[in-house]
Formats: C-alpha cells, structure tokens, sequence
C-alpha cells in the first residue's frame, strides 16, 4: 500500500503498487483476502476505482462497522503493509470504447466506485462518447469523489446528477429522494437512443434502478447490473 | 435475503476455469433460458455459495470450498459455454 485518502467519513481509498499487475479493464474489481494469526481467512470483493491509465491501482472501501475486511482496510491499514489480491476479475460489467454509448452510469453509494474508473478512463482516453452520472448518496457528505466530480462537470467531461436521500443542504437543486421510475426518465436518454447503462450499488438499489429501467421501455441487455451488499463487507 | 450477481464469483469462477467467466453464457437446467453468468442470482451467506436463473430461480451452481478444496456442482446447467 502506497497511500491513503479519507473520501468521506466512513470511506477511504487506497492505493496500491502491484507487483506482477496484468492492468485491468474500467469496471473489474479484485478479491482481498485477509488471513489472521491463526489461519482464519476472510475473502471480499472491491471494485477497482482507478482508470487502467492511472499509476497506482486504487480500491475505494467503505467502512461496515460489523465488517470482516473493511475495518481493517479503512482503519488499521498503513503505507507500506501488504495486501493479498486476486484479480482482476470480472469481463462482463466493463466499459471500454468499442462498447459505446451514450452512456449512463447510475451509483448507489460505494458503488460509484467501479464508475469512477469507468468515468477516468472515459477521460483518459478522449473519448467522445457522452457520458452522465446518476449517483444517490445519503447525503452531501456521503459523496465520494465529491471536488473530482465537480471538477469533471465543470470542464463539461460528465453532465452528474445528484439525489440525496437523507439530507440535502440548505437551497438543493437536485433531487431528494431515493431512485425512483421519474428521476430515471429525467436523467436517462430516452430509450431510442439506446443508452448503455451500468448500475452498481446495494442489491435493492440496483433492483429498482434495473427494473424502473426496463418499465421505461429500455432494452435489457444495455442494462448491466454489479450488486454489493449483505456479505459482512 | 437479496441476491448479489454472478460479478461475486468472478474471481471464485475464475480460479476454478483459469479464465474470465462472468461473460459465459449459462443454460438453466430447469427453464432452458440463457443468462450471462454475471446475471445470475447470487446467494453467499449459506456455508456454500447458491447460484440461481433469474426467470425460474431454479438452482444452477453450488460452490463449496472445505479444507483448501473448492468445489463447483453445475448440474443445474445444461450448458455453459464461455464466451468465444
């Protein structure tokens, strides 16, 4: 592990220099395995947040206070100790160019992380491919990436759109609810222009974006789904 | 207890086949549909994994790992063909 960087009070990402790395493709993640003194191991899957350009492979992790793994990685983990990965893993929620677009990337919480990459890598390489951002967080300060995102919106790289679900400052423009069929049509391209979409977040959020997706009149194989949630993180 | 999706045993799959399964394509024993693997229905918290079709939720995989040995059961598929 290289460094560390608190994105919001309860995520860290973390960055790590790999030996024997392969490179990864924008939406993979590995598997952390921890093994403790007395041989008792523990495996969980993260998404990949860095762009396969970025230099450091990064791994964005929230903290599960009833957690196996991610206790340790937000809390105990320091530049320098060493991690056991396997990866990367996964071929089917990846975006690279030739799959096209335009593309809509809808976060449920930590799950904007294997879209950051996807967004990074959209960046990275030029592409022309138009790009928007749903993410539903609980509040501002559950945002990750929170300066990057306005950075990249700003510079017209990524149109993002926001729904709080808890709290929401004082004035708020975007939307303050969870996801929902409405702000879906809102945000989406219409189902003619046949957007590629990613989902990624707890499984009941991804349900429900999928399936209010496909009400809309989207076709289901544009529609790919990466769920997290319930495994003890 | 929510399902996760076929992403959760990407790596498990990966170990087992020594390539890239999620973009597979797997045949349901039971309703004869076809589902990328990275679409089925993925239940961890048992002491094995169960992978189930989305459309029937017949079962299609047991993964079991038990004394360093894993174990794949795919008798709930008719089919799996990776991807070409």
């Amino acid at each position: 592990m290289v460094e560390l960087f608190a994105e919001t009070p309860r995520t860290k990402s973390i960055a790590f220099e790999l030996d024997r790395w392969p490179g990864h493709r924008a939406g993979q993640h590995v598997d952390v395995r921890l093994t403790a003194e007395d041989g008792y191991q523990a495996q969980r899957s993260y998404s990949i947040a860095s762009a396969p350009e970025d230099e450091l492979v990064v791994l964005t992790v929230e903290r599960l206070d009833d957690g196996e793994v991610s206790p340790y990685l937000v809390d105990e983990m320091r530049p320098g100790d060493t991690l056991e990965l396997r990866g990367p893993v996964g071929g089917y929620f990846v975006w690279e160019s030739d799959r096209g677009g335009p593309l809509l990337l809808v976060a449920g919480g930590s799950g904007v992380a294997p879209l950051h990459s996807i967004l990074r890598h959209h960046q990275a390489i030029g592409s022309s491919v138009p790009v928007r951002l749903l993410y539903s967080a609980r509040s501002l300060a559950d945002v990750i990436y929170l300066p990057e995102l306005r950075r990249a919106a700003a510079e017209g790289a990524v149109d993002v759109r926001y729904t709080l679900t808890r709290e929401r400052p004082e004035g708020w423009q975007g939307y303050g609810r969870r996801i929902d069929e409405e702000i879906l049509a809102d945000v989406a391209w219409s189902p003619g222009e046949r957007p590629l979409v990613y989902v990624c977040g707890p499984s009941a959020f991804v349900e429900t974006a999928a399936n209010a997706l496909v009400d809309l009149g989207h076709e289901p194989g544009r529609i790919l789904t990466e769920r997290f949630g319930a495994t003890g993180g | 207890m929510t399902a996760l999706d076929g992403n959760a045993i990407a790596g498990t799959l990966a170990a087992v086949f020594g390539r890239e399964m999620t973009t597979a394509i797997g045949t349901c024993a039971s309703c004869g549909r076809r589902s990328l693997v990275g679409e089925l229905a993925v239940y961890v918290r048992g002491p094995g994994t169960v992978v189930r079709c989305r459309h029937c939720a017949g079962l299609v995989m047991v993964i079991v790992a038990a004394h360093g040995v894993g174990c794949v059961d795919l008798q709930g598929l008719e089919a799996l063909e990776p991807e070409p």
